[in-house]
């Protein structure tokens, strides 16, 4: 997955030929919820691109500062809240560190990917919208990436344009191009697609937008567990993440703004925190980030996601691609031997993420049959109604791996589904 | 295993495979849709009611084995009843898939009890009750499409 991401040197500088190699049975013993059992199996977890499971140390650091380091932060002068106010500040020092941001104002913390989109749509976009411009996404979208753009079109009389994608999942990028345009304001895509694992060629794209004075959004969801990223290089202007697909904590993420366009941006939301003063008649707004986080933050889940990022980061990037590439290899090749099965996504360059039909059953019924041998797997649309327009289909399942899974895990899900179609015989 | 082929038993595979009354009703006096946004199924029921009796019932759609064959095995329980029966019918059949066993009320449903392990999995109830929703709404000639949400 390293051609067409942003990677850069694993933190642990291990070069390419060393071969990094992760010891999974160390790292599945730092996550408590791998070792249960589910239906009388052992649980096979593969629903990582809807939520990850959480290493100990994340739920140590999280306990921790509720138990030791808890009050609010930015406003008392007392020894606690000091605590607090570090404790969060040096998450966005993480956090920043983990984007590759040059300045650690440019780390706003956010609910998630979701609210980093729509802080973008509303504080970023819609004050410059004018009627007849322009916002260029793709097919492969989640819903979180089509629909903040679609209300902003509402409120400005914007149009959405959307960029095609070939059957095998891949973006059309010539057909890409053409849409970009005198009208293009904004172009938002996701980096990794949770659907099809798709890795977009975010490089290419940036260029692409950059050579028009386009200013460029990316949805990390997925691409943020999988790979190493780095903003500056890049060359982005928005980058969002969110922390629970990141082995963190629920209800927090990062979203990147290049500071200059921070600096201009309207506020999102207003409250405490986001002013430097206030009278009835006018008020001035506090400088990025604090400006963008109005009322108290998610303190907790930002010193979770910190050690979620951390914890990511140790064990390096080389490492976990190169796993992850090893089990989606392993995985494709066992499910593409059953013949009833029809892989949903076949791009070039993907993740770990493998959506799939099964001849004659249908998704939840899959779902069903694999959870009641101890197998999590998503079935549905997966938040990404237009793709499964676009393949025919009302539902799939998915089978999502991460840095834990195992080439058994694998098996499991491929004796799994003979044992469906045993039952649907 | 053994409470996965009380789910997906023979009755219900079969009913899956093939799908009775699976047609659109010409004549129908009744039409509703209906749609499970969490899975994507739909499903399109035809009525013919005379004089207070469902005399013809259709469906078409496409779902999974259990939102197909509940849909199937509701044609055949509802066709030539009362509309009052085919009322408390329904009351009866979400009884079973919605309440603990215990619960349950001692009413034969005949073929219908080939259902009564949806009960176990909460996120199937809706799977298995779509079809009588749709039922419902076709009755009442509601121009929504009826949902499980």
């Amino acid at each position: 997955m390293s051609r067409s991401s942003t990677i850069r040197k694993s933190p642990m500088g291990q070069s390419l030929g060393d071969s990094p190699t992760l010891d999974v049975e160390a790292v599945r013993r730092e996550f408590p919820a791998l070792s249960q059992t589910i239906h009388g199996h052992p649980l096979v977890y593969l629903d990582n691109a809807a939520s990850a499971q959480k290493p100990q140390p994340v739920i140590d650091r999280v306990a921790k500062a509720y138990a030791e380091d808890y009050s609010n932060v930015h406003r008392g002068v007392h020894s606690l809240s000091q605590r607090a106010t570090d404790a969060y500040e040096s998450a966005r020092e993480t956090a920043r560190g983990f984007l590759g941001a040059a300045r650690v104002e440019e780390a706003l913390f956010v609910r998630g990917t979701t609210e980093g989109i729509n802080l973008v749509a509303q504080g970023f976009l819609r004050p410059q919208l004018a009627p007849g411009d322009e916002i260029v996404i793709s097919t492969m979208e989640h819903h979180s990436n089509i629909v903040p753009w679609q209300m902003v079109c509402q409120q400005t009389g914007a149009r959405l344009k959307v960029a095609p994608i070939d059957d095998r999942g891949d973006l059309d990028l010539g057909a890409l191009e053409d849409l970009l345009g005198e009208r293009t304001r904004m172009l938002a895509l996701v980096h990794i697609s949770n659907a099809l694992g798709t890795i977009n060629p975010v490089h290419d794209i940036v260029a692409m937008a950059r050579k028009r004075g386009i200013p460029t959004l990316f949805d990390g969801a997925q691409a943020a567990p999988h790979c190493a990223l780095d903003v500056a290089a890049l060359g982005c202007d928005f980058y969002t993440l969110s922390g629970h697909k990141l082995f963190g904590p629920t209800g927090i993420g990062v979203l990147y703004g290049r500071y200059e366009l921070l600096e201009a941006m309207e506020p999102y939301q207003g409250g405490g925190d986001m002013i430097r003063s206030v009278t009835f008649e006018s008020t001035e707004y506090n400088v990025p980030p604090h400006k963008f986080e109005a009322g108290t933050p998610h303190i907790v889940g930002a010193i979770g996601l910190a050690a979620a990022m951390d914890y990511v980061t140790n064990l390096g990037f080389e490492a976990i691609a190169a796993h992850e590439a090893d089990l989606l290899d392993y995985a494709t090749q066992r499910l593409q031997a059953i013949p009833q099965v029809r892989l949903i996504g076949t791009a070039e360059h993907k993740a770990a993420v493998i959506s799939f039909l099964v001849e004659g059953v249908h998704a939840h019924d899959v779902g069903t049959i694999l959870d009641h041998q101890g197998i999590a797997v998503r079935a549905g649309h997966h938040c990404a109604q237009p793709i499964m327009d676009f393949f025919g289909v009302a539902a799939t399942a998915r089978a999502s791996f991460a840095f834990y899974n195992t080439r058994q895990e694998a098996d499991r899900l491929a004796d799994g589904i003979l044992k469906i179609l045993e039952i649907f015989d | 295993m053994s409470d996965l082929r009380e789910i997906y038993q023979d009755v219900i595979l079969d009913h899956y495979r093939k799908p009775r009354n699976f047609a659109v009703l010409e004549q129908a006096s009744h039409h509703a849709k209906g749609h499970n946004p969490l899975c994507g199924d739909r499903i399109d029921v035809y009525l013919s009611v005379e004089d207070g009796v469902l005399q013809d019932v259709s469906f078409q759609g496409a779902g999974c084995a259990i939102s197909t064959a509940s849909a199937s095995l509701m044609t055949e329980a509802v066709k030539g009843k009362g509309l009052d029966a085919v009322q408390s019918l329904f009351e009866t059949f979400h009884r079973m898939v919605t309440q603990p066993e215990d619960d349950a009320q001692g009413v034969d449903l005949g073929k219908l009890e080939a259902l009564a392990g949806v009960r176990e999995l909460p996120v199937r109830i809706k799977c298995a009750t779509l079809s009588w929703h749709t039922l419902q709404a076709a009755l009442e000639q509601q121009d929504k499409p009826a949902s499980t949400e």
